[in-house]
């Protein structure tokens, strides 16, 4: 039997996931925030973005049950031994990209490793040259045949990819038909987005088998595979970030806001003092901090896996810390402005209490800043990694980053002749993570704040 | 005016406080100096005298707050929090575990940062502003489109790969400029246009994004429509009613990161070979030095509040219609 591993990490994101979802099932959104939302999502740039960061955030879940392989069992003993390396349901899908590791770098589609060995031919004679791959193109019998074997298995990976995603997109043509007719979900672009993903899956998973279609990295494993990996590291920082600052600033800002008065003064002074200082800074120190409390407490953390998530919860923490302040701002003037409306005036006349007008009448009327800060600061947290990766308080090196990717493709980038894979993979999965972020963030504030623009922009 | 910046700097008193002690909390209330001890000499050569050994030449040997074994005024002075902490505020930062005085080196090394960073700040602002402007004169245009779709494009990539793309294209593939590196004299230009440019150029897409909004929202006032009503021609409202009403709220925003500008860029310098005051602070992180990155923090507070009272003032001197009082 495989052994289950849980994480804190994983735990907050599906209770993160779970809550959003029963939220918008329990709670019937006003007309007002629906015909918001539907401006996103009947725009076909809102919908085709959201669509991809929901395929990031799956694939993030995906990664995120973790469990333990057990050790084939030995003779002498009923007990059953787990292997130290903990996989997760990604790995099982992914398994053929896992397991085949190189000795060192290799190219993407290569079948000849970058470096030089020392060999000996079959008449035990010693020469340099490239050896070949283990895994990479090891069906090919020599060079000539790679681009045949790579355009021909392109070709029935495309042709495969069309069929099947033809088939999806014929139900859910006929499913619109019947069920959704005249949705405002711009039906056909999401069809040709789905497509295009569902054969570029396809594609990655037949040549993946037998190419390392981004090449290897220096201990020879798949940057591929490491970069898929990474994706959970992405996701989960800018989301739980974004989820410890939210509290903060709803409580602090509302309360400064409503209350006015001393409480004003004292969340002002707080969020005053917290913001003047550093971003990086304030980030570096607590990490610093919380590496040494580490250090001091290593008997509570017996896996290396337990070790990197504590440090990777605490780092999403203290990005929590940095940022709420400036939603917290915008929250008080808001609230300022909010609650000297007559109606709020009138549920006060009424006799409702302070926690009943705070929650009925000025926190619904506030929360579009929330959505548009946390979306906003969401892709600002995934590019912030890279930059703390560098500096050495970002994520334990042990899980797989794009910021730790790019820290180790510094010194490939000046090998000779250059290792270009590694920086590029990362490059290209993480720009289109934030890209569509940023896009989908602009179609949100378009939507729910079009005449705050200006102050959105300038206080984060 | 006088009585105001003193009395602003006045209030910026309890947050420096504020910052102080928050800093002081978290290097020493969450672990003690002991742990912080047995956390950088490792497990290997952990022993009593090796952990006073490491305290006793950082000063940490002190206790945290009292000091029972003093009388009179030392038993608060001759304190962690009193020689580590209290004196940041009259700029006695101490010295680093290599036991350089961090002071002289904040003297020295904020010039190569300054010389980085100032560039940086005012050509991006220039160019950015420049070409928003060209953006909102031909707005509702595809010209105006695509330069949005780029701007977003540029917004979305993370500066580490600007500098090392850069440093790729520029310094090896192509060889102009030298990859890093820095001299004292005017020879340290060639070292300095190739951060320069990638300064300017990650800023870039941002930039552009929020001053557009700015300008947008300027071309959608009463006087803009006067001006056109009454014949101005399009190009004297671009660059005579819209560009200097713009620029009041793009002025006063920038200017809290002017004092700033003397800590350079973490990221920038340290790639870069720049020995400024970014590349200090990284090596400090780096090395765990304690000390350096607590007088970094609070040095960057104090230049931080000091740039929220310039931008008060600057409100002033932009907009007669504003009087500080």
């Amino acid at each position: 039997m495989i052994k289950p591993i849980v994480l804190w990490s994983d735990i907050f994101i599906f209770l993160l996931v779970l809550g959003l979802v029963g939220l918008f099932t329990y709670l019937k959104p006003s007309s007002e925030t629906q015909a918001n939302w539907r401006k996103v999502f009947e725009s076909r740039l809102g919908f085709c973005t959201f669509m991809i960061l929901c395929l990031y955030i799956f694939i993030a879940l995906l990664d995120s049950l973790h469990f333990q392989k057990p050790l084939p069992s030995t003779e002498e003993s009923s007990q059953v031994f787990y292997s130290n390396e903990v996989l997760s349901i990604l790995d099982l899908i992914h398994v053929g990209m896992l397991d085949k590791e190189e000795k060192t770098y290799s190219a993407p589609f290569a079948m000849y490793s970058y470096s030089k060995e020392n060999m000996f031919s079959d008449s035990g004679q010693l020469y340099r040259d490239f050896p070949r791959l283990i895994h990479g193109g090891s069906h090919l019998r020599d060079d000539s045949e790679r681009m045949k074997d790579i355009v021909s298995k392109t070709l029935f990976a495309l042709f495969k990819g069309i069929i099947i995603s033809s088939i999806l997109i014929g139900s859910i043509l006929l499913i619109r038909r019947t069920y959704f007719y005249g949705t405002f979900l711009p039906v056909n672009s999401a069809c040709l987005l789905l497509g295009i993903i569902v054969t570029g899956w396809i594609w990655v998973v037949e040549l993946g088998a037998y190419y390392h279609i981004l090449g290897t990295n220096k201990v020879g494993a798949d940057v591929l595979y490491q970069a898929i990996k990474s994706i959970r590291t992405g996701i989960l920082l800018g989301t739980l970030a974004a989820l410890f600052a939210v509290p903060f600033a709803i409580v602090f800002g509302i309360s400064a806001g409503y209350f006015k008065g001393k409480v004003d003064d004292a969340i002002q002074y707080l969020y005053t003092t917290l913001s003047s200082i550093p971003d990086v800074l304030l980030i570096a120190a607590a990490v610093l901090v919380i590496d040494v409390y580490i250090e001091n407490h290593t008997d509570q953390f017996n896996l290396l896996i337990y070790r990197a998530d504590f440090k990777f919860l605490a780092l999403c923490a203290i990005f929590g810390l940095t940022s709420w302040t400036g939603l917290c701002r915008l929250l008080r003037a808001e609230t300022l402005k909010v609650s000297q409306l007559d109606y709020v005036n009138a549920a006060r006349a009424f006799g409702v209490s302070h926690t009943g007008v705070i929650t009925r009448h000025i926190l619904p009327n506030v929360m579009h800043l929330v959505i548009i800060s946390t979306v906003l600061n969401f892709s600002g947290f995934v590019l912030a990694e890279s930059v703390l990766a560098y500096i050495g308080v970002g994520v334990d090196a042990s899980m797989n980053s794009w910021g730790n990717m790019i820290n180790s493709a510094r010194q490939e980038l000046s090998r000779d002749p250059a290792v270009w894979w590694s920086i590029l993979s990362a490059f290209v999965f993480m720009f289109i993570l934030v890209l569509s972020a940023n896009l989908f963030s602009d179609k949100v504030r378009d939507a729910f704040d079009p005449r705050g623009l200006r102050r959105m922009r300038l206080d984060l | 005016m006088w009585s105001y910046i003193f009395r602003r700097s006045f209030y910026a008193l309890p947050i420096l406080i504020g910052v102080n002690f928050f800093t002081f909390a978290l290097f020493f209330l969450i672990n003690s100096p002991d742990q912080m001890a047995q956390a950088q000499l490792g497990i290997k050569h952990i022993s009593p005298e090796a952990v006073h050994e490491w305290k006793k030449a950082r000063g940490y040997d002190l206790p945290l707050f009292v000091n029972d074994e003093r009388n009179g005024f030392d038993t608060v002075t001759e304190t962690i929090f009193f020689e580590k902490s209290v004196r940041l505020f009259i700029f006695d930062f101490g010295k680093t575990d290599e036991g350089r005085v961090i002071l002289d080196e904040i003297k020295k090394r904020m010039w190569p940062s300054l010389a980085v960073a100032l560039p940086v700040f005012l050509v991006g602002l220039a160019v950015s502003i420049f070409v928003s402007l060209i953006v909102v004169m031909f707005r509702a245009s595809l010209f105006e489109f695509s330069v949005m779709v780029v701007c977003v494009a540029m917004f979305s990539i993370s500066s580490m790969f600007y500098i090392i793309g850069g440093q790729f294209l520029f310094g090896k593939l192509w060889s102009l400029v030298p990859v890093s590196g820095f001299v004292a004299d005017i020879g340290a230009l060639k070292f300095l246009v190739l951060p320069i440019i990638i300064g300017v150029i990650s800023g870039f897409g941002g930039g552009v994004r929020i001053y557009r909004i700015i300008f947008l929202e300027e071309a959608n006032k009463d006087y803009i429509r006067t001006a056109r009503a009454k014949g101005v021609s399009e190009l004297a409202i671009l660059f005579r009613h819209l560009f200097p009403n713009g620029l009041i709220p793009i002025l006063t925003g920038v200017v809290v990161v002017i004092p700033t500008l003397f800590l350079g860029s973490l990221v920038t310098e340290s790639f870069f070979g720049i020995p400024g005051l970014g590349s200090f602070t990284i090596d400090g992180i780096r090395a765990q030095d304690f000390s350096i990155v607590r007088s970094m923090v609070f040095l960057s507070s104090v230049l931080y509040i000091l740039g929220l009272l310039l931008t008060d003032i600057s409100y002033t001197i932009a907009d007669p219609r504003v009087r500080l009082t």
